[in-house]
């Protein structure tokens, strides 16, 4: 019988990478996701995880191995976070090139500086173009679900990339949650052993990650974009076949709040919990106001998302990142490059807010949906919250 | 009109592996030497110096005795040339 229990959640996904049976565990300590391999390190000392348990110098170093075991095929798993994410960046775009199915936990947290232990995603916008499937979690029982599902949509032979699970540093590593465990049995069913499609072996030799010359090397990128653009039905087929075994259905793009409304917030990880109650409670008020959650950020879920808005006249964009002397926040950015040239484009309204762990509470997004209404935020971005003498 | 790209994405190997060992030879590095040594077999006392010294392992040893380089590796660095004892090698400009 599965069993429900309260824990932190970074210890709920290093359960969740134990019972999805990783063989190879490659990592590097940084707050705010130390807990997660710390705890695997346990595991795997104790007998209770069959895996090697690499304890590498560098997140550089973390990445570079936990390259090479994907390369032999066996099931891999690391985590990191802010500057260890940095620090790995010279390897992720090689990881995705070399088309091995990693996952990664990305506890997020800003990028220094100043030195920011705190959450925002600054981390993972950094490095959003390098050909990893990205997903955000919003609460505990999720990063478990998705942890495990990981693996199986990073290793189907129609996908074979990397993947990110991001979770926000603290705001979720570090809560206690109810998880419910589901059985061990249940999760062999739904997650069989990896088996690659290509390894280093030495009876049949290959060499992976070779120079890509110019007559290649526009041909190999475009063969690694392809894989993660034909990954969003498999992320779809992955996450529709856990809800029918396990019951909780995750979709690429969620809903809640007032039905049809024509003020919509757009969030994508656990803030989007926050603004949830926020807009109950603006519902509950007689407000015309709902919100659209981004789940899978990469492949971008565009058909979902616009189905998700169809009929909203604005979107309140929810950014927890700067793209300093851009034209507006990642997630803004994003949409407004969806939304060109439709006729019934609704109006995007950009507030970066949340970074470096600042809180925005309930009360908060109910003044920006008042701002917004009533026209105030003039700009194409605003940063929330900012104290200043002007 | 010669072709910009080697293949179609859809044809490389997965992650553009290549899965055919060994097959670095058939790359010709010499090709864009532009100094190329010839040997004066008058001179030469077949001592193999040239072999040792080759960066390019690319020199070596023939029937008649003579060590001659293989001009599909040969990067004309010159060594070989520098080196003979008896100055039996000279660079010369590649003629293309």
């Amino acid at each position: 019988m599965a069993k429900r229990v309260g824990l932190e959640v970074s210890l709920a996904v290093a359960d969740a990478v134990k019972m999805s049976k990783a063989e190879v565990v490659s990592a590097y300590p940084i707050t705010p996701q130390t807990h997660i391999v710390e705890e695997l390190s346990h595991f795997v000392a104790n007998g209770e995880l069959d895996a090697a348990f690499i304890p590498v110098e560098s997140e550089h170093s973390a990445m570079s191995a936990a390259m090479g075991s994907a390369a032999t095929g066996a099931r891999t798993y690391t985590a990191t976070s802010s500057q260890g994410l940095a620090l790995m960046n010279e390897m992720l775009p090689i990881a995705s090139a070399m088309r091995l199915p990693i996952v990664m936990t990305i506890a997020n947290r800003s990028l220094s500086g100043p030195i920011s232990i705190w959450n925002d995603h600054s981390d993972i916008m950094s490095i959003r173009d390098v050909g990893w499937v990205q997903i955000f979690v919003e609460n505990g029982q999720e990063a478990f679900d998705i942890s495990v599902c990981a693996f199986k949509i990073a290793e189907d032979h129609r996908v074979l990339l990397p993947m990110g699970v991001n979770m926000d540093g603290f705001m979720l590593s570090h809560m206690i949650e109810p998880v419910e465990f589901p059985d061990q049995s249940d999760i062999d069913d739904f997650l069989p052993g990896f088996t690659a499609k290509m390894i280093l072996d030495p009876a049949e030799p290959v060499t992976m990650g070779p120079v890509g010359v110019p007559e290649v090397y526009m041909e190999a990128k475009v063969q690694c974009e392809q894989a993660l653009i034909n990954s969003k039905p498999v992320v779809k087929e992955v996450l529709d076949g856990f809800a029918a075994k396990f019951g909780r259905q995750y979709n690429l793009v969620e809903t809640n709040g007032k039905e049809g409304a024509k003020t919509l917030f757009v969030t994508m990880g656990s803030l989007g919990e926050t603004v949830m109650t926020s807009v109950d409670e603006m519902n509950a008020d007689g407000k015309d106001v709902g919100q659209v959650r981004i789940r899978l950020w990469r492949p971008f879920p565009q058909e979902e998302f616009l189905a998700a808005v169809k009929g909203a006249d604005k979107l309140i964009v929810l950014d927890r990142a700067l793209s300093p002397g851009g034209v507006r926040g990642p997630v803004a950015s994003e949409l407004a490059s969806l939304f060109h040239g439709q006729a019934d484009a609704p109006e995007i309204v950009n507030v970066v807010a949340g970074l470096g762990g600042r809180d925005v509470s309930v009360d908060e997004f109910k003044e920006i949906y008042e701002t917004a209404q009533s026209g105030g935020f003039k700009d194409a971005y605003t940063v929330w919250g900012v104290m200043s003498n002007a | 009109m010669s072709a910009k790209a080697l293949m179609a994405w859809q044809d490389l190997a997965l992650g553009t592996a290549i899965c055919e060992p060994g097959s670095a030879a058939k790359l010709k590095t010499g090709d864009w030497r532009s100094m190329a040594p010839s040997l004066d077999e008058e001179k030469c006392i077949q001592c193999g110096i040239c072999l040792i010294l080759c960066p390019e392992f690319c020199i070596s040893e023939h029937d008649d005795g003579f060590f001659r380089p293989d001009y599909d590796y040969c990067k004309g660095c010159g060594i070989c040339a520098n080196e003979c004892p008896k100055d039996a090698i000279t660079m010369g400009r590649e003629e293309k």
